[in-house]
């Protein structure tokens, strides 16, 4: 709700070691005394980022996915919805925090919304659970799609999560089929589905609620098949070569959409979501008035989305 | 199995006598342990003698992100994987017979990459489940996965939701659709197909979870209580119908495929 928005956040304590120069000059450009010296600070602000952002390593873009003061769910539900009300629980054990869901309103529009929040305090972080979802936050997340298709809304789903939580009750109460219940639930929804990668799409927990008509992902978002660090320790055996692992994943926005995994890259604001929340709310929101838009030209239908998701994969049939 | 005329029982620590292992199908005499077991022995064990045809052979992995691990490409490992093992992916897909009923049947082998998902296990999942539909038979998988294969990176996961969507196909056609859960069945294989099945059979003992527990203990920093992540454990929390013994495999499946058999 609007009262999450970026509440808790400080600047400097929480900025990455390549945006420190950048956040220097913001703020020598703050204190400039003349026209002049402001042209020449913007100058070389501009120059820092275009050094900075152009070549970000697929390390970088990890650091950038998982910053600290990202925006997360809701501070985009804030932004990009005139009213949202927020519903809770599975009907079957409990209300998990790490997923959040509700009917919210859309330029005139009813939408259901369902997606992961990571947290921002610290006491709101793990109350949240870092954005890891239970068996029962899933089992939520399917009990709202299921009322969006009775109810004939379109789905707006946001992904934000390192992995499922990986836990002795999460085992319990079935982490593994509650996921692959929502894989094969969202396949079937007779209501359109927009997924988009706020910061983190993290494994099957991420796909949970990414299987979408059309997905898009944030430029410096990521999606993996696994964190990089565990990568390396799996196939490194060493922590350390999570540069490499990142590398070798193909983790970015723009790798995934050539892959054929995404379906569109949301350019973010100049040096990250974080430093201009409302400018990425609002390239969202025309990504969703677009998907709202298509929705009304039945542009997607459940045999469709069923179809991209059978493309996917690259392999290879030999003679004989 | 180590090589050795006797070998130490995983199960019971006792010093077995290794013919008495492979004559048993691979089950200790002793304890009743159930050893991992390659797919071409699976194959062996549960299909009725020479009633296997092997489908979908030509569809093969490639190395669509050109990853390298210490020198070795993927492309290489997986070479190496087809000659050690004598398959040509983690999953062997064909039509074969139980107690003289004919079904469709897909075996993964967990010595193959660790038994991993990439494109091409997926797509042959799918081409599996569609053959069953067009056949009108029921479909058998044994699961035998660590997980999502990390070398194709995104693109295993994505196998997730289309072997989802295999199964969406089976079940809207009415095929019956029995996944065997075999040592062990983790990862992204669990939270998908595997975990999928309109019957879920499990052999005792098999490592059964989403989260491997060597990871769930370093996250926790706790001990996992005796026996969890069993098929038992996930027989007691309701994820599974019937623990099966490798001696009554055959037996179950004939009852499962004569009962729901259409034709």
């Amino acid at each position: 709700m609007a009262d999450q928005k970026d509440k808790g956040r400080g600047v400097l304590d929480q900025s990455l070691p390549f945006e420190r120069r950048l956040i220097e000059l913001e703020s020598h450009l703050e204190r400039a005394a003349s026209d002049q010296e402001r042209q020449e600070i913007e100058g070389e602000l501009e120059r820092e980022r275009e050094a900075v952002f152009a070549n970000l390593s697929p390390w970088q873009r990890v650091q950038l996915a998982r910053h600290a003061m990202r925006p997360r769910m809701l501070d985009y539900t804030a932004r990009v919805f005139d009213d949202f009300i927020e519903l809770h629980g599975d009907r079957l054990a409990m209300d998990d925090p790490a997923m959040v869901g509700g009917i919210a309103r859309f330029q005139g529009e009813t939408v259901m919304v369902v997606g992961q929040q990571k947290g921002v305090t610290t006491e709101d972080k793990v109350q949240r659970n870092f954005g890891m979802a239970h068996p029962e936050g899933y089992r939520k997340a399917l009990r709202l799609f299921r009322l969006a298709e009775r109810w004939g809304l379109p789905v707006i789903t946001f992904v934000d999560t390192p992995a499922a939580h990986p836990g002795i009750e999460a085992e319990a109460h079935g982490q593994g089929p509650a996921i692959a219940t929502n894989l094969l639930e969202m396949l079937k929804l007779r209501t359109p589905i927009f997924s988009v990668i706020l910061g983190e799409g993290g494994s099957g927990g991420a796909l949970g609620v990414a299987v979408g008509d059309w997905v898009a992902m944030f430029e410096h978002a990521i999606y993996v098949i696994c964190p990089p660090e565990r990568c390396a320790e799996i196939l490194w055996r060493d922590v350390e070569k999570k540069e490499m692992a990142a590398s070798a994943l193909r983790v970015t926005a723009e790798e995934l959409k050539e892959l054929g995994t995404i379906d569109k890259v949301l350019a973010e604001p100049a040096a990250g979501a974080h430093r201009d929340p409302e400018a990425a709310a609002q390239t969202l929101a025309e990504e969703i008035e677009f998907f709202l838009e298509e929705c009304k030209r039945e542009r997607w239908t459940p045999s469709q989305r069923q179809a991209k998701f059978q493309n996917m994969g690259i392999y290879q049939e030999t003679a004989g | 199995m180590p090589e050795g005329v006797w070998v130490k029982c995983p199960g019971c620590a006792q010093a077995v006598y290794r013919n008495e292992v492979d004559e048993n199908q691979q089950v200790c005499p002793n304890c009743g342990h159930h050893y991992r077991i390659n797919a071409r022995k699976r194959i062996e064990y549960t299909l009725d003698p020479g009633s296997f045809e092997e489908t979908h052979a030509a569809v093969e992995t490639v190395d669509p992100l050109e990853f390298t691990v210490g020198g070795v490409t993927y492309e290489q490992k997986v070479a190496k994987a087809k000659a050690t093992h004598g398959l040509k992916e983690a999953l062997v897909t064909g039509f074969g017979a139980v107690e003289e009923t004919r079904a469709a049947f897909g075996f993964m082998d967990p010595y193959f990459m660790g038994g991993s998902m990439g494109s091409a296990l997926g797509e042959k999942f799918c081409r599996l489940a569609q053959d069953a539909i067009r056949e009108r038979l029921p479909l058998v998988v044994f699961a035998a996965s660590g997980g999502a294969r990390m070398q194709e990176g995104i693109l295993s996961l994505m196998q997730m939701a289309k072997t989802a969507d295999a199964v969406r196909q089976l079940n809207e056609a009415g095929s019956p659709y029995i996944s065997v859960l075999t040592d062990p069945t983790t990862g992204g294989v669990y939270a998908s197909f595997a975990s999928l099945g309109d019957v879920v059979l499990a052999e005792p003992k098999a490592l059964i979870g989403f989260a491997g527990p060597r990871l769930i203990e370093g996250a926790l920093k706790v001990k996992l209580p005796e026996g969890f992540q069993t098929a038992e454990y996930q027989a007691s929390h309701g994820f599974v119908d019937r623990i099966v013994a490798r001696s009554e495999m055959r037996e179950t499946l004939g009852k499962f495929l004569r009962y729901l058999s259409r034709s």
